[in-house]
């Protein structure tokens, strides 16, 4: 049962939410669920009264949820958009969350693009729904629709004094031809009433007192509850295992194996045990005797990969860009610099593991899942099961964090498999040591980085040569051959001008999964590019806001080198204008006291320009955090409030790779197991974090994932600010701050 | 074995295997699933719940210990959300995915029981075995300082 599932995301981000078709384009259908490409690229015409907005003719307003909730604000922001355009009492509103039905939505949840993504169709969909109501309306009282106007959940007539709710409405409304999106009326921007507001999160009190039903919580009569004993060593294989005892454990109800599934899943295989609750079947999996053969990883390690690095880093490397001659510059250059940045594999580490809930019947199937990707969990429990598409239906639960994490569909392919094996509903819940020891990880890197100042104090060459585990090695239509397009991003476009600009890739090969942590590529590409250009502030002798200034140099647009064809180009005015506000809101250059650094860094990634601040001391060579000051351009903010908890968030998730744990491989596995070995900050390592949001009216572009570049380098800048000495390995270690 | 136990305010029995930790049984065998799983190891706090008024990781309790005690848990804190801790925690906006918040207001509710004015050094103290991956830790600290406000004007 092998399903040959690949998945490029960035086909995703970029064929954008909003088409509809995104997953059709990134996704391989196994055989027999295979849709006609261009049958299903034709939208039928959707009715908003029926696919985004419910009103129950006691005026009960629903809207429609078409994304996934993991903690990034959809749920609230989304529907905001949907009441804006019509006029609704944001009080009122009910959410529900859509339905995996592909004809109408593109349920996948990721790159930072809900919002983005959204933006547009959901003001189309609630302008259509509100001018269905209105002609309904201006019928009824047989005026000119023009003298009518959508208000407070009705629609009003102004000369008559009339009143009607949209409940009075909908049911003369939803017969009515749709208007055409493309060209109904939105809302003028200058009215709104709902939009650019702080609004509190909808879900709140239900994640305050027990009620959010999370993946993990969802219960089904006669379920049953397993875990997997899987191959600690990445590409093992089952190969003989003994259940006598495990099947002795109370509570054990069955030990069964499952298959390992290749490329799309990228499940290991491995032996079931199913039990009565999650405990029993933790106790018994203890107690599995089992065989193991461990193939070809089993002697891969952190070092001998860093070996691979270290090789790969003596030779020229394959080139991405090549603008000037980098190396004749920097031969004849009279100041030079040259650095290495190294980052290791991290985790996820969502707070509630993975899990999935499914039940295959013979005449259908129904599932529970926490995912960021409705679409594809239905695709394979369809799969596996044998059943249409439309016998399955997948309910998208409250996740405990998403981070890319949920993106992934091993743990729905195992729950299927094992719901397949049963015909019973069963739940796979993962223990945090499953979690940790088999991610997908962010890929571990290595950059040998080269510069040079030329006497005018400006950057005479920039040379960027990176070796790392790709993820496009592992996801990518091109695999190894293209290795190098998920790992440079906005690295290979960089704001600061240099007339020579090369930047050269090689792979290193490993059997560790990677894919899309929070942030992606952004995560390490931002820390290098903001690392050496303080590096070369500092060999300048200029100040490194002063400088970074400099060196973007005049307002012009520069195009995404690597997504030329659908990536926005970088806007240099926004990305000073949020170098300047954090530099206004952070009083830099002002005294500081003693014992204190300060560091600046800037960046643009998922189509946001940040710029953070960090002020940082030293414990016995630990780094403290203080304060951090933000300035975000996300375009027009949709929920300012939802904008400053995600950069809020996105920096605890960077300082947690900064200054914690690694995740190191030994003898082909991950040694790490738990919070106790890959620990993470906790209150009292929490600094004061404030937030600045550009009230632009631009469009509004992504914000779960941009906080994170950022916040690393300012943090490492401080500590050079306060110590000399360069931070240029993470997470960072005791013994570079000697 | 049959364990009895007052669980949020009613007496409970069940009877399961007497080194089933405390957790399993209130998520799976009682179906009260706001406590959460997280690690396993009382490393994370998702899974804190009150015993005898004492802030406990239930992932580590076997159910034999708790007979006779009083257990609270995140569902019987409050009737309709009521607790000035979770009010304080609508207010300032603390959850984002939400996972571990029950853990981090039992841990709130059990710090300000003992000390209604917690400066901020109590608060790391208290707080620092319960992890938030979202890192929602500064607004979990405002929250307790406005429900410690919230505790001595209501």
């Amino acid at each position: 049962m092998v399903n040959a599932l690949s998945f490029d995301r960035r086909d995703f981000l970029k064929s954008g939410a909003a088409t509809g078709v995104a997953l059709l384009v990134g996704f391989r259908l196994p055989a027999g669920t295979r849709t006609d490409d261009a049958k299903a690229q034709e939208k039928p015409v959707i009715n908003p009264l029926n696919a985004w907005v419910r009103i129950t003719p006691d005026n009960h307003v629903t809207l429609i949820l078409g994304k996934s909730e993991m903690g990034q604000g959809v749920m609230t922001a989304l529907p905001m958009i949907l009441a804006e355009e019509l006029s609704l009492d944001w009080k009122d509103v009910r959410i529900e969350q859509a339905a995996t039905d592909p004809k109408i939505y593109e349920l996948g949840t990721g790159g930072s693009g809900s919002v983005a993504g959204s933006w547009l169709p959901l003001r189309q969909a609630g302008a259509a729904a509100r001018e269905m109501l209105i002609t309904a309306a201006a019928a009824r009282w047989n005026v000119d629709p023009d003298t009518c106007v959508a208000k407070d959940g009705g629609v009003v007539h102004g000369a008559r004094k009339d009143f009607l709710t949209y409940g009075e409405l909908v049911g003369e409304a939803s017969k009515l031809p749709v208007p055409d999106v493309k060209t109904v009326q939105l809302k003028n921007s200058n009215n709104f009433t709902v939009v650019g507001k702080d609004t509190l999160r909808v879900e709140a009190k239900n994640k305050i007192d027990g009620a959010a039903k999370f993946g993990i919580d969802s219960r089904v009569p006669g379920m049953q509850f397993a875990v997997v004993a899987r191959c600690p060593v990445f590409g093992g294989k089952l190969k003989s295992f003994d259940a006598t005892k495990a099947k002795s454990v109370g509570g054990v109800r069955d030990v069964i194996k499952i298959e390992p599934v290749d490329k799309g899943a990228f499940t290991a295989g491995g032996v079931v045990v199913l039990a009565d609750n999650s405990w029993a079947a933790i106790e018994g999996r203890k107690a599995l005797k089992i065989d193991w053969d461990e193939g070809h990883a089993k002697n891969e390690s952190t070092d001998t990969l860093r070996k691979q690095f270290l090789e790969n880093a003596a030779k020229p490397g394959k080139i991405v860009r090549n603008d000037g001659d980098a190396d004749a510059a920097l031969a004849g250059a009279a100041k030079k610099i040259e650095a290495t940045y190294e980052f290791p594999f991290a985790p996820h580490a969502t707070m509630e593991p993975m899990n999935c809930t499914v039940h295959i019947r013979p005449d259908g199937a129904e599932a529970w899942v926490p995912t960021q990707a409705p679409q594809w969990a239905q695709d394979i429990i369809a799969g596996v099961s044998g059943l249409p598409k439309e016998s399955v239906v997948v309910h998208t639960t409250l996740m405990g964090g998403g981070f890319g994490r949920r993106y992934q569909g091993d743990f729905v392919m195992e729950a299927a498999q094992v719901a397949k094996a049963t015909g019973k509903p069963v739940m796979v819940l993962w223990t945090r040591e499953d979690d940790m020891q088999h991610d997908f990880y962010r890929p571990a890197s290595y950059h040998k980085l080269h510069g040079a100042v030329a006497k005018d104090g400006t950057v005479a060459c920039w040379k960027h040569f990176q070796t790392s585990t790709s993820i496009d090695a592992m996801w990518g239509d091109k695999g190894e051959a293209e290795a190098e397009k998920s790992e440079f991003a906005t690295a290979a476009f960089i704001p600061y001008q240099t007339p020579n600009f090369r930047v050269e890739y090689a792979l290193a090969k490993s059997a560790v999964p990677r894919a899309w942590w929070r942030s992606v590529e952004h995560s390490s590409s931002g820390f290098v590019v903001e690392s050496f250009i303080d590096e070369l502030a500092a060999a300048a002798d200029a100040d490194p806001y002063e400088f970074r200034l400099k060196i973007i140099g005049e307002d012009r647009t520069i195009p995404d080198f690597t997504n030329p064809k659908e990536g926005k180009p970088l806007n240099t005015a926004r990305l000073k204008g949020v170098l300047k506000l954090v530099a206004e809101k952070s009083a830099w250059g002002s005294p500081l006291p003693k014992g204190v650094g300060r560091g600046i860094a800037s960046y643009y990634s998922f189509e946001t320009y940040t710029a953070c601040v960090a002020e940082v001391s030293l414990e016995n060579r630990i780094v403290k955090v203080h304060r951090i000051v933000y300035a975000v351009d996300c375009g027009r903010p949709i929920n300012p409030a939802g904008v400053r908890a995600q950069v809020e968030s996105a920096a605890i998730y960077g300082l947690s790779a900064a200054l914690h744990d690694a995740i190191t491989i030994k003898d082909g596995r991950v040694e790490q197991a738990n919070f106790n070995d890959y620990d993470m900050p906790r209150m009292a390592e929490t600094p004061k974090t404030e937030v600045y949001v550009v009230q632009s009216t631009e469009e509004p572009t992504g914000i779960g994932e941009p906080g994170l570049p950022v916040v690393t380098p300012a943090v490492c800048n401080a500590v050079y600010a306060l110590t000399r000495k360069r931070i240029r390995r993470l997470p960072i270690q005791p013994e570079d701050l000697a | 074995m049959a364990v009895t136990f007052t669980l949020n305010g009613k007496s409970t029995t069940v009877d399961v295997d007497p080194q089933m930790p405390l957790l399993w049984v209130l998520r799976d065998t009682l179906n009260l699933t706001g406590t959460k799983f997280g690690c396993g190891m009382a490393l994370c706090g998702a899974c804190t719940v009150h015993i005898n008024g004492e802030a406990t990781r239930s992932c580590i309790t076997p159910i034999s210990s708790v007979s006779g005690k009083k257990i609270t848990t995140i569902e019987g804190l409050a009737d309709d959300a009521s607790h000035p801790v979770q009010k304080a925690w609508i207010e300032e906006d603390v959850p984002q995915c939400g996972y571990c918040q029950s853990g981090q207001i039992m841990s709130a509710v059990a710090l300000l029981a003992k000390k209604p004015n917690p400066t901020d050094a109590d608060i790391d103290d208290a707080m620092s075995g319960n992890i938030c991956r979202c890192g929602t830790y500064q607004r979990i600290r405002k929250a307790i300082h406005r429900a410690a406000t919230l505790q001595t004007t209501t």
